[in-house]
């Protein structure tokens, strides 16, 4: 215990990505994440790095672009508002195969709803408000620990496929104080051959997503990226079971959802009745076959959500089973509330 | 192109920096001279292993397979944020931003004035051509008072869409930029003070003095519909009272 310490959700992940060794973090304030630009303008010059508070998240997104494409591993926040801002240069970025990480602490929408967590992003997220078949890596999860531990691996999963990661996180996580132990670095190296470094001795480099001539035709690019994309679905899917091995009644949620969905787990259980929990980790790639496989040997699938039913559509398309789909969602900034999750589950049982 | 003759002596000839590929540009067009003389630049100061290029969105998109250099794409307007984190990366390099005036001072005038009001260490080169080049000839935030394009089928009329910005009058009211002039291509004068512009910017950059900012008034003959003769006239003859040529700052 003695090498926890006291941090918030948004603190743990500036630390976390300065460990993983990003030294260029680019963003424009928005509550409820500005405890991260606040903790990465404080501690990113103590470690020789950038902090740039941008004009905006367009310009912060792109700044992340060019610090990529120079080779270095960079950052930038948001909070859904933001997020929507910077879906062009996320569009950019994933067209032009370079990594970054991305945290979005979500609030209340649709437009400046409120400041509250939310998970009413889910969407944006995984499916992307920017052009084109690209997609983002999203990992969501549910506590410090994993805040910091998924932010260190965020950033070696960006370098090895190239890609945008996500660190889908909610109002709630993000202002959470929690003891953690700070993650250590992988220690991973990626090399970069495709970075901008000046054309010293070799062919100039260029970065850029698009292809206008037909040798470098857009469709064979595009089947390049959904190749990579193929190859992050066979590997990259992370979920937590818990007590799934006799449930009949599966709940499956994310995030702070999960919290909450778990200690509904914890009662349930207390009256006999055979919950668990399935939290998927990863949002995209989504743990479509091990949620199927769950779903089997269960009466009911559960879907809560901090919003009015966006995640339940994965969940249907890993069950296929629609009579089996139930969904529970408070919007808004509301959490969902352990007793109507026991009540719904109890109310399975006829 | 060997010179097989003792008489003849090279006096002219390809910058190395300029790749050896027929441009997309159309003729009288004023990108394909300011690659031209941004490539000489760039030999001249011996700095084609160090220099980094960002192209716009526009009709110079393709900027970086003409210059032999490392180049970067970027979004629509983004190119001086795109500059912003490549130079924060490698400070040693030299960073350009070329953009169109629809790219610096219509969708992305925020970030080509934060850059500037920055004083970031980098050096634009704004290719003002009173138009939309790229998507076939519409309004720019530089179109004349009156002109005709796609979207003023009538002319530019400033009591609904406001008055041509003048970009380095904008750029010097801020206070960080540390070199700002407007320069012209429609004649070898003008050519060459252009070229001695851009070499101070990038010297200024390469000497760490901060941002510049250098504005071409260049031609379109495609969309303005007129010979490039009449464009090269239109720009001195339209263009230039309006925009002052000239320096406006040089710390
Ligand atoms: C977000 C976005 N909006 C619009 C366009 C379409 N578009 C491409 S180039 C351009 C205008 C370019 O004009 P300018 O910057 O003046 O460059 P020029 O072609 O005249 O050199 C526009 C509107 C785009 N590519 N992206
Ligand atoms: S359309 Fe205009 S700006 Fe574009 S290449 Fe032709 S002349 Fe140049
Ligand atoms: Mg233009």
């Amino acid at each position: 215990m003695s090498d926890q310490i006291l941090m918030k959700g948004n603190e743990a992940v500036g630390e976390a990505a300065i460990i993983a060794g990003c030294r260029y973090y680019f963003a424009y304030p928005i509550t409820p994440q500005n405890e991260i630009p606040a903790y990465m303008a404080k501690r990113l010059p103590e470690v020789g790095g950038t902090f740039l508070q941008a004009e905006s998240e367009l310009a912060a997104i792109n700044m992340v672009f060019g610090a990529s494409a120079a080779g270095a591993r960079a950052m930038t926040s948001s909070s859904s508002p933001g997020i929507s801002l910077k879906q062009e240069g996320i569009s950019y970025i994933a067209g032009a195969e370079l990594p970054c990480v991305i945290v979005d602490m979500m609030r209340g929408g649709p437009g400046l709803g409120n400041i509250a967590g939310s998970q009413a992003d889910y969407f944006q997220a995984t499916r992307g408000g920017g052009n084109g078949d690209y997609r983002v890596l999203v990992i969501a999860p549910a506590s410090v620990q994993e805040l910091a531990d998924m932010t260190v691996k965020a950033f070696d999963l960006a370098d090895q496929y190239s890609i945008p990661v996500m660190i889908l996180g909610d109002g709630f996580l993000g202002q959470m104080s929690e003891p953690f132990t700070l993650p250590k670095p992988s220690g991973k190296n990626f090399k970069k051959p495709w970075a901008l470094t000046g054309a010293k001795g070799r062919k100039p480099n260029i970065i850029a997503s698009m292809r206008l001539t037909p040798e470098d035709l857009l469709e064979k690019h595009n089947l390049k990226l959904q190749k990579t994309y193929q190859e992050i679905e066979a590997n990259e899917v992370m979920y937590e079971s818990y007590l799934l091995d006799d449930a009949e009644y599966v709940i499956v949620a994310y995030g702070t959802s999960a919290r909450i969905s778990r200690s509904a787990i914890t009662e349930l259980r207390k009256e006999g009745i055979k919950a668990g929990l399935f939290r998927p980790l990863t949002l995209w790639p989504y743990p479509y076959k091990e949620l199927k496989a769950v779903s089997e040997r269960a009466k009911k699938v559960l879907t809560v959500e901090m919003s009015l039913g966006q995640m339940v559509e994965d969940v249907r398309l890993a069950v296929q089973d629609d009579a089996k789909i139930d969904f529970y969602g408070r919007t808004g900034g509301m959490l969902p509330v352990s007793e109507e999750i026991i009540r719904k589950v109890r109310s399975y049982g006829g | 192109m060997e010179a097989k003759t003792a008489d003849f002596k090279y006096v002219y000839d390809r910058p190395k920096s300029l790749v050896d590929v027929p441009t997309h540009y159309c003729p009288g067009c004023g990108h394909g001279i300011v690659h031209k003389i941004l490539a000489e630049v760039i030999d001249e100061l011996g700095i084609r292993d160090d220099t980094i290029i960002v192209a716009p969105v526009g009709c110079s998109v393709l900027l970086y397979n003409y210059i032999d250099v490392d180049g970067c794409e970027a979004a629509h307007g983004r190119a001086p944020a795109v500059a912003t984190g490549l130079k924060r990366v490698h400070k040693d390099k030299v960073v350009i931003s070329y953009q169109g005036d629809g790219d610096l001072l219509a969708i992305g005038t925020g970030e080509a004035i934060h850059v500037a009001n920055r004083g970031e260490n980098i050096t634009t080169i704004f290719m003002n051509n009173a138009i939309y080049g790229m998507t076939g000839g519409q309004m720019a935030p530089t179109t004349m008072e009156n002109q005709i394009t796609k979207t003023t089928p009538y002319g530019r009329d400033t009591s609904d869409v406001g008055f041509p910005i003048r970009g380095c009058e904008l750029v010097n009211t801020l206070e960080s930029p540390v070199f700002i002039e407007r320069c012209a291509v429609y004649d070898v004068k003008h050519v060459l003070k252009t070229k001695r512009a851009i070499k101070k910017g990038l010297q200024n950059q390469i000497e760490g003095k901060g941002y510049s900012f250098i504005e071409v008034l260049s031609m379109c003959p495609t969309n303005w519909g007129i010979s490039p003769v009449k464009s090269a006239e239109w720009v001195k003859e339209v263009m230039e009272p309006y925009y002052r040529l000239g320096n406006f700052r040089d710390l």
